[in-house]
C-alpha cells in the first residue's frame, strides 16, 4: 500500500484552512493539518468531505468550440483570434475578463497583467466584488491601503468578539470554533452577534442584537458618538467630522429606535465595547453587501481608531472575506478599481515599467454589474469567464444571462462541464480543480499558503495561469508571458510588491522573489509583509519567522500623512425601500454545507444532506399574513424575478426580512437561483451589490401535488410541462429529486415512467396506486437492485421520509423484506429509520439523536456526541445537536 | 334458560349431513344442550365432511380422513340419530313428519332444510355421457382420481374458483388439463381483470391451458357414450379432445323438496333474519337458502346463518342474520389468491391498486367513504383476513389510507389490533 500526504489548503471560505490530502493507492481522504496556523487541525463540514469533492463526474475534462470537442490548439486560438479581432476593431475597453477568488495568485496574477498591461484595459473584474469589496474600499479610506491589521489569534486574545453581518458559525467555521473554544471557559470573555437574523452564530452569543437591515452605520455611528460621550477622544484626522456626523442619530434610545433594537440591548452592547479594551469587531457579507457597504465599514472601523483599538493582542477591525483567494486576488490587483500589487492607477508608469508592457490601463475599468451591464448593451464584445458562475451569483442574474446571449464573445475556463454560465460559452476551456492544482492563496489573516496538487490533471485539463499564458503568447505577447511555472509567477509577482517599495506599501513580499522552485514548494504557510532584511539564510531555507501578525503597531499608516483616518458616515436606508407591492427585504446568503453555486459541494452526498432544498426562512407573523406554511412551497417574487423554495417559518427570522440561500442554480432547481431576484443596486464607491436587501413579496406556491424522485442515475426533468418545481439532491449512490406541480397529472403512471426514463415494457416495476386520492408510489428494480422510484401525494404530509428508502441505494441487492416495504417508504418497524441527517460526518440522522437523547437520557452535546459520534468531528452540527437537546427537554 | 331442563324436550330433525346443518346442531348443543331429540338425514353415504376441502383431496395434498369432520361416535355421543345414505323425499307440514326414500316417516317439532345446492349441468348436447361429471361431492372426487390415473385429457368447464381448483387437481394428477370459460377473464366475480391475468399467467405456467371467451356447443362422445371431446360454439367449429369432463359451471340450491312442501322459494328456499321458512317450524340454512334476494355458495356465510338459527332454536337472544359480505381464497399451492366484498369500480367507490409484478404481488382494495368493501389479493394474501375485518366491522381508514396497501405490518397499534380475531 503507497501512501502520500500532501499538504495543501482548503478551496472554500476565507479561513484558509491547511489540508492534509491522503492519497492511499487511488482513495483521498483529508484531515486538517495541525501545522497550519490557521486551523491548527481543524476542519469545517465542508473541508472534511473534500475527498467526496474530487472526483471526476461532470468534469469539464476537453476543451470545447461552438458546443464540440476541440483541440486545445483549435481552442485557444479561438480566445485569442477573437479578442484580438475585437480589440482591433473596438479597441481594448471591448473586451473584459470576469475572474475568481477561487483562482489561485499564481492565475489571477497573469490575468490581471495581461488585461491591464498587454491588452492595456483594467476591465478584469471579480466575483471578490460580490464579496469584499466594501471592506477593500473601507480600509483604503480608513488605512490608505486594503489591509486587514489583525491575526485569527486575536480573536481568542479578545475580551469582546463582536461579529457584524456574519453567521460565522455557519460560513467560517474554523474561526467561530477558534472563538467558542477561547471563550468556552473564561466567563469574561463576551461574543455580541449583530445580525437581522437570529443565526446559528447568534444561538451561542451573549448578547444578540437582530438589528433592523441595513441599519448597521446607525448602530456604529451611535456608538462612536457613545464613546465620544463617554469621553473617549482621538487626534486622528477626521475625527471631528465623524464624531458630529455620528452625534446626529441621537441618543441610545434614538438609536435603538433606528435601528429597530431594544434599548437595553443597544445600551449593553455600548457598555461592554466602551469597557472593553480587547475587542475585536469581525464583519462580513452582512456589511459588506450592501449599497452603503463602504460607509459601514468605515462606521465600525471609526469605533476601533477613535478607541485607539487596532495592532494590538486581541484588539482590531477585522474582516473575513468569503473566498479561498479572495486576499490573493486583491493583492495581485485583480479588481478593475486597482492596478497591481496594492498600487493604483496613479501608478501606471511604474508597474508598465517593471513589467516592461506594451500598455497599461490608466483608469479604473468597469466594476461586475456595471460589466455585465456593458455586455448587455454591447460595448464589451468579448468576455472571459474563469472559475466562476456569473448567471446564478450576480444580482439581476437573468440581465446576466441576457447579456451573455447576447455578447459577441464568451469564453468560459471552468473544471466543470454543466453550470448556468459554462451553458453559454462558445469557448470552454478545461482548468484544472482543486486536487490537481499548484501555487498560493492568501486568507483573511494575510496568511500565504501553498495549494498543492496530489492528483494528476485528468484529461485535457490544464491549469488557469498556464492557460491564460498560452492565449497571451497567441495574441502576441510572449515576452511578458513565458512562464513555466507557478513559481515563476509567484517570484515576479513578489517581486512587483516590492518594486520601487519604500514603506508606503504594507503589501511587501520583497523577501519571497528569489524563491527557489524547491523552496516554493515546500513553503510553508507564512503572513505578509515578508521584508528581504530578515531573507532566506541559505537556498532551500525558509525565511525566518517575522511577527508580522498585527500591522499598524506603531500607529503609522500607508496613507499620504502617514495616519488613519475616521471617516464621516451619514446612514441611509437601502437603496430600494419595501413598498406595498414588496413589502419584506429579501437577504441572501450561504449556509452551512453548501459552497457558491455548488459545483463542489453537491458532489459530496453528506454535504447535500444538512439541508437538501433551497428555502426561504419567513417569522411566524409574516407567514400568516402571506398565507405560507411551514414546509410548503412558496413564491418569493421582487420586481425582477422570482423563485420557488421551501418555507421555513422561524422566529429567528426578523419580522418583514424573508432569507434565501444563495447557492441553488438551474443545474439543481427549477427555479431558485436568488441572483435573479436580488436587486444590482451597488455601493457608489465599491460597486459591492446589495444582496442583503431586495423588496420583496411572498405568497404560496399553490401545488396540487407534491413528490420526490430517488434514482440510481442523474435525471432530466427541467423539461417536464407537469413538473413546475423541482429540487436535484445528490445523495451517496443516489440522486434525489423532490418534485411538485400547480395541477395534477393526467396518468400518472405513465408520467412516472417517463420522468425516471423507463419504457413500459420494463417489467420489474413495482406500482402503489390511490388515483381517487391523487397518491401514486412506484419503483423500477433492475436486477434486484433499486434503480429509480417515484412518490406523489397531494400533501407533503402524505409522503415518507425520504432516508430510509435513500439507505436502499447501496450498490447491493434489495432483499425481499426491504423490497416489500419499498413503496411504504419505511420498514415494517419505523424504529429503524434514522430521520433528516444532521451530523454529515458521521451521517447521524435526528431521529437516532433524538432516540439516544430519550433512551440514554442525554442532556449535552457531549453526552450525544460520546454515544453516537455526533458532533465529535468537525462539529459544525452542534448548535443542531444541542437544540435538538432543548427540544427534547421542553417536550418532558 | 333454567327452565330449559324442565320442559320436555322436542324433535329437531336436520334434512342435509353438510357443513351447514352440522354446524347448526354444534351451536345448539351449546347453546342448549338439553332441549331437542336431533335426528339427521344425510343423502351421501360418509358422516358429515368439509366439503370445501375437496380441492386439496383432489389435489393429492389431503386425504379423506383429514377432511372428515365428525366421525359417526360423535353423533352417539350427543344422542343424534345420523340416517346416511337416506335421502328425504317428502315433508308432511300437516303432521310434521318427514319421509325418507326408504318409506321411514319422522315426526318433528322444528325442521332444519340444510339441503344444499346441486352442481349446475350446462344442458348441452352430451352432457350426460359417462366422464362428464361435476365437482361437488367426495365421490366426484373418487371418480376424477379414477379417471386421472390413465392420465389423459381434461376439460374443465367454468373458470370460476371451483373450476380452477378441479383443473389444477387434475393437472397435478397427471392429466393434461384445459379450461374451457365463457368469460374472458377467471373467477370474473372475484377477481378483476389484472388480478385474473396474473393467475390465467401463473395457471400456465403450471401447465394447464385455457380457452377463454368459449362457449361449448356440445360434448361428444364415442359408440359406447364415453365422453371423447368437446365442440365449441364459434365460428369455425372447433373441437378439443377429452377423456375427462368436468362441469363447474355454478350450483343450484336444492329447493324440490321445501317446494314441494309448499314453502315459498326463489332461486333459493326464501328465509327471513331468523333463518325461519314461511312456516315457522321450519328453517333453512346454507346453500339452499336464498335471504335477501341473496344466494351463497361460499362457507363464511354459512356459519354466520348457523349461528343465528341456532340462537333462534335455542330460544336464546335476538341475533338476526343481515347477510354476509363474503371472501374467497383459492386452494391452488403456491397460488395466493384472495377476493372479499365488491371490487368492482362502481360509482362513489375508489380502488387503491398495487402491484409488484416481478414478485407476482397484486392487490387491490375498494373504498366507498373511507371504509373498505372489497378487496382482491393475488400473490401475497397475508393481509386478506385484516382487510375482511375492516371491511366487515366498516372502520374508518381514512388516517392510514397511504399505508393500507401495505398491511398490518405498516399500521398504527390500534389499527393492527383491528386483526387480532382475524
Amino acid at each position: 500500500m503507497e501512501t502520500t500526504t500532501t499538504r495543501t489548503t482548503c478551496p472554500y471560505c476565507g479561513v484558509g484552512c491547511g489540508v492534509n490530502a491522503v492519497l492511499e493507492n487511488d482513495a483521498v481522504r483529508v484531515a486538517g493539518d495541525e501545522r497550519h496556523p490557521s486551523n491548527q487541525g481543524r476542519l469545517c463540514s465542508k473541508g472534511t468531505a473534500l475527498a467526496d469533492t474530487v472526483g471526476l463526474s461532470d468534469r469539464l475534462l476537453y476543451p470545447m468550440v461552438d458546443g464540440r470537442r476541440a483541440s486545445w490548439d483549435e481552442a485557444l486560438d479561438e480566445v485569442a483570434s477573437r479578442f484580438g479581432e475585437i480589440i482591433a476593431e473596438h479597441g481594448p475597453e471591448a473586451v473584459a475578463f470576469y475572474v475568481s477568488g477561487q483562482l489561485l495568485t499564481e492565475d489571477y496574477y497573469v490575468a490581471n497583467k495581461l488585461m491591464k498591461g498587454y491588452i492595456g484595459s483594467a476591465n478584469i473584474d471579480t466575483n471578490s466584488r460580490l464579496c469584499m469589496s466594501s471592506a477593500v474600499a473601507g480600509h483604503k479610506r480608513a488605512f490608505g491601503e486594503d489591509v486587514v491589521p489583525g491575526c485569527y489569534e486575536d480573536l481568542e486574545l479578545a475580551d469582546l468578539v463582536v461579529l457584524v453581518g456574519s453567521n460565522t458559525a455557519w460560513c467560517h467555521p474554523v474561526v467561530y470554533q477558534r472563538i467558542v473554544a477561547a471563550q468556552e471557559n473564561d466567563a469574561n470573555k463576551k461574543l455580541v452577534v449583530i445580525d437581522p437574523r437570529r443565526t446559528a452564530t447568534a444561538e451561542g452569543a451573549d448578547l444578540h442584537l437582530p438589528l433592523a437591515p441595513g441599519t448597521d452605520v446607525h448602530l456604529f455611528n451611535g456608538l462612536l458618538a457613545y464613546l465620544a460621550e463617554h469621553g473617549v477622544t482621538s487626534d486622528l484626522p477626521g475625527t471631528q467630522d465623524a464624531v458630529a456626523e455620528a452625534r446626529k442619530i441621537g441618543d441610545i434610545d434614538a438609536v435603538a429606535e433606528a435601528c429597530g433594537l431594544a434599548r437595553d440591548a443597544v445600551a449593553a452592547f455600548f457598555e461592554l465595547f466602551a469597557n472593553t479594551e480587547r475587542t475585536v469587531t469581525v464583519f462580513s457579507q452582512g456589511v459588506n453587501q450592501s449599497s452603503a457597504g463602504t460607509d459601514k465599514v468605515n462606521a465600525i472601523l471609526n469605533c476601533h481608531l477613535l478607541t485607539d483599538r487596532i495592532g494590538k493582542p486581541g484588539a482590531c477591525p477585522f474582516s473575513i472575506t468569503g473566498q479561498p483567494n479572495a486576499m490573493g486576488g486583491r493583492e495581485v490587483g485583480g479588481l478593475s478599481s486597482t492596478l497591481a500589487a496594492h498600487m493604483g492607477f496613479d501608478a501606471a508608469e511604474r508597474v508598465q515599467r517593471f513589467w516592461n508592457s506594451p500598455a497599461i490601463a490608466s483608469e479604473p475599468g468597469l466594476k461586475a454589474v456595471e460589466l455585465f451591464e456593458a455586455i448587455e448593451r454591447g460595448e464589451i464584445k468579448a468576455v472571459w469567464i474563469m472559475a466562476t458562475n456569473p448567471l446564478v451569483s450576480l444580482p439581476h442574474a437573468d440581465r446576466a444571462r441576457r447579456a451573455l446571449e447576447a455578447c459577441e464573445f464568451v469564453a468560459v475556463s471552468d473544471c466543470m462541464r454543466h453550470t448556468d454560465t459554462v451553458n453559454r460559452a462558445h469557448v470552454l476551456l478545461p482548468a484544472a480543480a482543486w486536487a490537481e492544482k499548484s501555487g498560493t492563496v492568501t486568507n483573511s489573516e494575510r496568511i500565504i499558503s501553498r495549494q498543492r496538487s496530489f492528483l494528476p490533471m485528468p484529461g485535457d485539463t490544464r491549469a488557469d495561469w498556464d492557460i491564460i499564458c498560452d492565449v497571451a503568447r497567441r495574441m502576441g505577447f510572449g515576452e511578458g508571458f513565458g512562464f513555466d511555472s507557478a513559481a515563476s509567477i509567484f517570484r515576479e509577482h513578489a517581486a512587483l510588491t516590492a518594486f520601487e517599495n519604500d514603506g508606503e506599501r504594507v503589501l511587501n513580499l520583497e523577501g519571497l522573489a528569489e524563491l527557489t522552485d524547491q523552496a516554493y514548494d515546500r513553503l510553508e504557510p507564512l503572513r505578509w509583509p515578508v521584508r528581504a532584511d530578515k531573507p532566506f539564510r541559505a537556498v532551500g531555507a525558509m525565511p525566518a519567522p517575522q511577527d508580522s501578525r498585527r500591522l499598524f503597531v506603531d500607529g503609522v499608516y500607508p496613507t499620504s500623512d502617514g495616519r488613519a483616518h475616521l471617516v464621516a458616515v451619514t446612514p441611509r436606508g437601502p437603496a430600494n425601500a419595501v413598498s406595498d407591492q414588496h413589502p419584506l427585504a429579501l437577504n441572501t446568503g450561504r449556509i452551512r454545507d453548501h459552497w457558491h453555486t455548488m459545483t463542489r459541494t453537491a458532489k459530496s452526498a453528506r454535504l447535500s444532506a444538512h439541508i437538501p432544498e433551497p428555502f426561504v426562512e419567513v417569522h411566524p407573523s409574516d407567514a400568516e399574513r402571506y398565507g405560507v406554511i411551514d414546509g410548503a412551497i412558496a413564491t418569493v417574487s421582487t420586481a425582477l424575478g422570482e423563485a420557488h423554495v421551501r418555507v421555513i417559518v422561524t422566529d429567528g427570522q426578523r419580522e418583514g426580512t424573508l432569507f434565501v440561500p444563495m447557492h441553488w442554480n438551474d443545474q439543481f432547481a427549477a427555479r431558485a437561483r436568488v441572483g435573479a431576484l436580488a436587486n444590482p443596486a451597488v455601493c457608489p464607491i465599491s460597486g459591492e451589490p446589495e444582496f442583503k436587501h431586495t423588496p420583496a413579496a411572498i405568497a404560496p406556491f399553490d401545488a396540487a401535488w407534491h413528490g420526490f424522485i430517488l434514482a440510481s442515475r442523474p435525471l432530466r426533468l427541467a423539461g417536464e410541462s407537469d413538473i413546475d418545481y423541482w429540487v436535484k439532491i445528490p445523495g451517496e449512490r443516489f440522486y434525489r429529486y423532490e418534485i411538485a406541480g400547480l395541477q395534477a397529472p393526467e396518468d400518472l403512471a405513465g408520467k412516472a415512467r417517463r420522468w425516471i426514463g423507463i419504457d413500459r415494457r420494463t417489467t420489474d416495476w413495482l406500482e402503489a396506486a390511490d388515483p381517487a386520492a391523487g397518491r401514486y408510489r412506484a419503483a423500477h428494480m433492475d436486477a434486484g437492485h433499486i434503480d429509480a422510484c417515484v412518490f406523489v401525494a397531494p400533501e407533503p404530509a402524505a409522503l415518507p421520509e425520504r432516508s430510509w428508502l435513500a439507505g436502499l441505494f447501496t450498490g447491493e441487492p434489495v432483499d425481499e423484506a426491504e423490497r416489500i416495504g419499498l413503496l411504504a417508504g419505511r420498514p415494517a418497524d419505523p424504529g429503524a429509520d434514522p430521520g433528516p441527517q444532521v451530523c454529515s460526518c458521521f451521517g447521524v440522522g435526528r431521529n437516532t439523536i433524538l432516540r439516544a437523547i430519550d433512551e440514554q437520557g442525554l442532556d449535552s452535546v457531549a453526552a450525544v456526541g460520546k454515544a453516537l459520534d455526533a458532533g465529535t468531528n468537525c462539529g459544525s452540527c452542534k448548535p443542531e445537536i444541542a437544540s435538538l437537546i432543548a427540544e427534547a427537554q421542553a417536550d418532558e | 334458560m333454567s327452565d330449559n331442563t324442565t320442559q320436555p324436550k322436542l324433535d329437531l330433525v336436520v334434512i342435509g349431513n353438510g357443513m351447514a346443518g352440522v354446524r347448526v346442531i354444534e351451536e345448539l348443543l351449546e347453546a342448549a344442550p338439553e332441549r331437542y331429540n336431533i335426528t339427521v338425514f344425510g343423502a351421501e353415504p360418509h358422516p358429515s365432511y368439509n366439503r370445501i376441502m375437496l380441492s386439496p383431496v383432489l389435489a393429492g395434498d389431503k386425504d379423506f380422513a383429514e377432511i372428515e369432520t365428525h366421525d359417526r361416535s360423535w353423533y352417539v355421543d350427543n344422542d343424534i340419530v345420523l340416517h346416511t345414505g337416506e335421502a328425504v323425499t317428502a315433508i308432511d307440514r300437516r303432521r310434521r313428519m318427514v319421509i325418507s326414500e326408504s318409506g321411514r316417516e319422522t315426526g318433528y317439532d322444528r325442521l332444519l332444510l340444510a339441503t344444499g345446492s346441486t352442481p349446475f349441468m350446462l344442458p348441452v348436447p352430451g352432457h350426460t355421457l359417462d366422464g362428464v361429471i361435476s365437482f361437488r361431492a367426495i365421490g366426484d372426487v373418487e371418480r376424477m382420481v379414477e379417471a386421472s390415473k390413465n392420465g389423459g385429457k381434461a376439460v374443465v368447464i367454468g373458470g370460476g374458483l371451483l373450476g380452477l381448483e378441479a383443473a389444477y387437481g387434475l393437472h397435478k394428477r397427471g392429466m393434461e388439463v384445459t379450461i374451457v370459460h365463457l368469460m374472458e377473464t377467471l373467477m370474473e366475480r372475484q377477481l378483476d381483470p389484472i388480478a385474473a391475468d396474473l393467475l390465467q399467467h401463473s395457471l400456465a405456467q403450471r401447465g394447464l391451458s385455457f380457452r377463454m371467451g368459449a362457449k361449448t356447443a356440445a360434448i361428444l362422445g364415442d359408440d359406447e357414450d364415453r365422453v371423447i371431446g368437446l365442440r365449441f360454439d364459434d365460428a369455425d367449429d372447433s373441437e378439443i379432445k377429452a377423456d375427462l369432463v368436468v362441469m363447474a359451471v355454478g350450483i343450484r340450491p336444492n329447493v324440490e323438496l321445501a317446494d314441494k312442501a309448499g314453502l315459498h322459494c326463489e332461486k333459493g328456499v326464501v328465509v327471513n333474519d331468523t333463518m325461519q321458512t314461511y312456516d315457522p317450524r321450519i328453517y333453512a340454512v346454507g346453500e339452499c337458502v336464498e335471504h335477501r334476494h341473496a344466494v351463497y355458495g361460499l362457507v363464511a356465510p354459512l356459519w354466520d346463518q348457523a349461528e343465528v338459527c341456532a340462537n333462534h332454536l335455542a330460544h336464546r337472544g335476538h341475533t338476526h342474520y343481515e347477510g354476509s359480505v363474503t371472501a374467497t381464497q383459492l386452494k391452488v399451492t403456491g397460488i395466493d389468491v384472495y377476493s372479499a366484498g365488491d371490487f368492482s369500480d362502481g360509482e362513489g367507490s375508489e380502488a387503491l391498486v398495487f402491484s409488484d409484478v416481478r414478485r407476482g404481488v397484486y392487490k387491490r382494495v375498494v373504498l366507498r367513504e373511507d371504509r373498505i368493501v372489497g378487496v382482491v389479493l393475488y400473490g401475497d394474501t397475508r393481509d386478506g383476513g385484516w382487510y375482511f375485518k375492516l371491511m366487515r366491522e366498516g372502520v374508518d381508514i381514512s388516517n392510514v389510507r397511504d399505508l393500507l396497501l401495505f398491511g398490518q405490518a405498516y399500521m398504527p397499534p390500534e389499527l393492527a389490533n383491528e386483526a387480532e380475531a382475524a
